[in-house]
């Protein structure tokens, strides 16, 4: 395939990806925002005006950014797995199979895809914050990379789960005992300095930690870790995640029999 | 005239020791139309998988005119259309979407996916509906749904497995139309199918596997001259109560107005006839009692030890 037809068969996934999340918006992009809408008036405003400050902040300032980010990691990982799966599972995934794609442009259609919704939700959770917090991005440029890169990040494990999965339980299964403990134990409602030393030390082997504090230095320009360290570490999770996807393609496991 | 199709010593292997493929060898000329038949179980759709690379080999080469699948992959698809056996496209998707998708996998611009899916869904009666999600059309139109998405980046190789399994007459015979005159034009088409009607009146050449195992690779012509016997049905005028008195041939009576003879390969037919006109029996008409090919298909595949 020449490198035009390859830019051909990418713009097709990602159209695929995109129009598919569209089309269902009430299971895709809806619920996210109506979830994260009941988060700020239930943490933020209720909850929040009387828990003070928190990092110098007011606590609905603080909660909003690792909120966004929490939507992006679901909606990222969960559009990857859903549609991979489910092409897997309608065998409709054959049809870029028998094609000339090479195996590359596969990965990267799905995973923008996942990122494309990603964006989508955490730009929608965003707006809804606005109606509750003012936010006054500290620097556009982290704030936007980190974003992105979480997001590949979670598209990718999404990927690599759907390729796994046998079923629409084994979908879930990441989400709701990994995903989701390590969401919430990653600093979205609150600052790891307040947890006592053992436990600051565990919540450093939580990689979405990293994440969630990189946004909210974005935004708010405080953070409880090293900057740059966090972006090599996702660095680094996105290039083994990728080397993974490649090497589950390549070698056909559970898509070629 | 090369080779649309060159395999030389594929097996497969499965996982749990099944060996599908023994070591096929089989050639497809450019422009012929080609049948594959076999029980089932018997290695059709494991081979059709491996050329199209849902099924990985576990030996043998395979070339898509001239182009190896394992070294030019790319320019192998580029030649190769397939029609599987089980619907295998989005069904909440329409089709029109389902085959400008395909297009776009094979990286042709948007506007002559368009211009190519028009006129295909319009030819293979889907036109209308283009927009209606896949799930509400028939399986009728489903199979040409997959024939439309096959054909979208115009292949020179189109591979069906039983395009017609399920399809009533009337449709089966439009679809022998449509596939007669893209091979016509120049598309060479290789057909796995059950109705060995369908062989024998679309094809040129046959191969017929079992166990994994070629067993017979030739003409439909010459294999249907290694026919023995044929049955002839003769319908009577007069109900019979017994069959005729047919020396030589073996004759019995089907129904009141109908009798079957078994006629050997070089016998003729005369001495029936008179036969019958001495004993007062009127012949209305007469036909062929089964598919010939499918006496063949039958004895070649029970010398082969039965289905697989």
């Amino acid at each position: 395939m020449t490198l035009q037809q390859q830019w051909v068969a990418l713009q097709t996934i990602l159209n695929k990806e995109i129009h598919r999340f569209s089309r269902i918006w009430v299971q895709t992009l809806l619920p996210p925002v109506i979830t994260m809408s009941l988060y700020f008036v239930i943490f933020g405003t209720l909850i929040g005006s009387r828990i003070g400050e928190m990092g110098g902040f007011s606590y609905m300032e603080f909660v909003v950014p690792g909120l966004i980010m929490m939507s992006v990691i679901t909606n990222s990982y969960s559009n990857v797995v859903s549609s991979f799966y489910s092409a897997k599972f309608q065998h409709s995934i054959e049809e870029i199979l028998v094609s000339p794609t090479p195996n590359y442009i596969i990965l990267i259609g799905y995973v923008l895809g996942g990122v494309a919704r990603g964006l989508a939700v955490g730009f929608l959770v965003t707006l809804m914050s606005l109606l509750f917090t003012k936010l006054q991005v500290q620097n556009l440029a982290i704030t936007i990379a980190i974003v992105f890169l979480t997001s590949v990040l979670f598209s990718l494990m999404g990927f690599i789960n759907a390729v796994f999965a046998n079923s629409f339980d084994d979908i879930s299964i990441v989400p709701t005992f990994i995903l989701t403990p390590l969401t919430y134990l990653g600093g979205v409602f609150y600052s790891i300095s307040l947890l006592p030393e053992f436990w600051q030390g565990v919540s450093l082997l939580n990689p979405i930690l990293y994440m969630v504090n990189v946004f909210r230095y974005g935004i708010l320009g405080v953070t409880d870790i090293q900057v740059h360290y966090a972006f090599m570490g996702v660095m680094a999770f996105i290039v083994v995640l990728a080397t993974i996807s490649m090497y589950l393609l390549e070698s056909g496991k559970r898509l070629r029999s | 005239m090369g080779k649309a199709l060159d395999i030389k010593g594929l097996q497969k292997v499965y996982g749990n020791d099944f060996q599908a493929l023994k070591g096929i060898d089989l050639s497809v000329e450019e422009g012929d139309f080609f049948a594959l038949l076999g029980p089932n179980g018997a290695g059709k759709s494991t081979t059709i998988g491996v050329i199209c690379s849902l099924v990985k080999k576990t030996a043998g080469r395979v070339s898509v005119f001239g182009h190896d699948i394992d070294q030019d992959f790319s320019l192998a698809k580029q030649e190769l259309g397939i029609v599987p056996q089980e619907f295998n496209f989005s069904q909440f998707e329409t089709p029109w979407r389902i085959v400008l998708n395909q297009a776009g996998y094979y990286g042709m611009p948007r506007e002559l996916a368009k211009e190519r899916a028009e006129e295909y869904l319009r030819k293979l009666g889907l036109w209308e509906k283009r927009n209606d999600q896949a799930r509400m059309l028939s399986g009728g139109m489903k199979r040409r749904l997959m024939i439309v998405r096959a054909l979208i980046h115009k292949p020179r190789l189109l591979i069906l497995d039983e395009p017609t399994a399920g399809v009533d007459i009337e449709l089966r015979r439009s679809m022998w139309e449509f596939l007669k005159e893209i091979n016509e034009a120049g598309t060479t088409i290789i057909l796995t199918t059950h109705y060995l009607e369908e062989a024998e009146s679309l094809c040129r050449n046959i191969a017929i596997i079992n166990h994994g195992e070629i067993v017979e690779n030739t003409s439909v012509k010459a294999l249907l001259k290694t026919l023995n016997k044929e049955h002839f049905v003769l319908d009577t005028k007069e109900a019979l109560t017994q069959p005729p008195e047919l020396n030589g041939y073996h004759c019995q009576l089907i129904e009141d107005h109908s009798i079957e003879i078994e006629v050997e390969k070089g016998q003729s037919l005369n001495p029936v006839f008179l036969a019958l006109q001495e004993q007062g029996v009127e012949v209305l008409s007469m036909r062929n009692k089964a598919n010939r090919l499918e006496e063949l298909f039958v004895s070649m595949v029970s010398k082969n030890g039965g289905e697989g």
